[in-house]
């Protein structure tokens, strides 16, 4: 069983795969943002950066 | 099995009904009642249900008893004529506003008159299964809630439970669909008036207001601001509320709050993505569902936090929530009948 770790943006559980590696991109199925494998040992997710979409000035 | 009727057929929401009931396996509906259209088709009224039913419209007065009767007559017919569909079927749904609220007192604030029967008030439970799940399971009247108040009630209800916003200052505007105001034509709603408009057509001291206090809850009565405006479009409601919180959430905070409110409900989705084209919830992808979808956003620079809720009028605000209604009633799967999941691209 993989482990899961909280979104850092909406605090759902993210599984990590078991052979996750460190920069891995993952996305949360609920706030579908997308993540970045920070660490591994323990396993850690920060939010990927992104382009900034301009919605209208 | 059971056999159920619809009193008052030729309306939106009584064809919304009639296509739900159709499709639904654990019901035969042989009933559509209609005064104007007595004696024609059905499908001749509600032209998407051709090939569905051969049923002809009947005069209510020719209404033979039955297991079930929905009520979808206009505001003020149920309460007038409640003992006489009553005697027709042990079970009911009203889908007007005339026994929604538990205050007889409310009735000529909201509604401009007395209600014709207070007594009968306390035995209706407000249809919203989310908020009522276990009084519908074993009720035999049930009071389906008005779109609006549908919308607003479950955006907000989550954060008056938790009693992080201010309950004397809710701010809500909505865009509402034209379905909204119902099947018969009028100067308003005549096509060189009615389209591309954006009206407000209730700024202030709409009826659902007294809904969507008497429902949200909370230690102390909430003061709702209601306005609604009719925007271009036929189907759903968006309403978009701003209330402020009392203590510094961040979005996570706001997330479990939500989450542990709706988080298992079949028919409340939150829809708050902070990447992709469709971050927050939109009626025009729940046009024929059931869904509630809502999402918020917390202003970076206030403690105001926006909750922006989305539904089907005709749906969740009225056919689709009585259905759901009537399946708690009768102890079958929640979602019999309901799984439609709409249309993308529409």
């Amino acid at each position: 069983m993989s482990a899961t770790v909280p979104c850092p943006a909406c605090d759902a559980a993210v599984p990590i795969p078991a052979d996750a590696v460190v920069a891995e991109l993952l996305r949360c199925r609920e706030c579908n943002t997308e993540l970045e494998i920070a660490t591994l040992d323990p396993p850690t997710l920060a939010e990927a950066p992104t382009e900034e979409e301009d919605w209208g000035q | 099995m059971i056999r159920v009727a619809v009193v008052g057929g030729s309306g939106y929401t009584g064809g919304e009904l009639v296509r739900l009931l159709l499709g639904h396996p654990e019901v035969r509906l042989d009933q559509v009642t209609s005064e104007r259209l007595a004696g024609r088709a059905v499908a001749e009224r509600h032209p998407n249900l051709r090939k569905a039913t051969d049923l002809t419209f009947v005069a209510s007065g020719d209404l033979e008893p039955t297991d079930l009767v929905f009520l979808c007559l206009p505001h003020g017919e149920a309460g007038r004529s409640i003992d006489r569909y009553r005697g027709s079927a042990p079970r009911l749904i009203d889908l007007s506003a005339d026994f929604r609220l538990r205050d007889p007192a409310a009735y000529p604030t909201w509604y401009g008159a007395a209600h014709p029967r207070p007594d009968l008030l306390d035995r209706f439970v407000y249809g919203i299964p989310e908020l009522h799940r276990e009084r519908i399971r074993g009720a035999d009247l049930v009071s389906s809630a008005g779109c609006n108040a549908t919308a607003v009630i479950l955006g907000l209800r989550p954060l008056v439970a938790a009693g992080v916003i201010d309950p004397s200052c809710i701010v809500v505007e909505a865009k509402v669909g034209s379905s909204e105001g119902g099947a018969e034509a009028s100067e308003a709603t005549h096509h060189p008036e009615r389209s591309g408009c954006v009206r407000s057509y209730q700024p202030t001291g709409h009826r659902h207001t007294a809904e969507m206090v008497q429902e949200l809850g909370g230690s102390v009565p909430a003061s709702v601001h209601f306005s609604a405006t009719a925007v271009e479009m036929v189907r759903g409601v968006l309403a978009t509320a701003h209330v402020f919180l009392n203590q510094d959430l961040d979005d996570r905070a706001l997330w479990r709050i939500f989450r542990a409110a709706w988080g298992q409900e079949p028919f409340i989705r939150l829809v708050n993505a902070r990447q992709g084209l469709h971050r927050l919830p939109e009626p025009k992808l729940l046009a024929g569902t059931n869904y509630c979808d809502i999402g918020w956003q917390r202003d970076p620079h206030s403690n105001r936090l926006v909750v922006i809720s989305a539904i089907d009028n005709l749906m969740k605000g009225a056919a689709g929530q009585a259905v759901q209604a009537m399946n708690l009633m009768h102890g079958w799967p929640e979602t019999t009948g309901l799984g439609f999941l709409g249309l993308h691209p529409v």
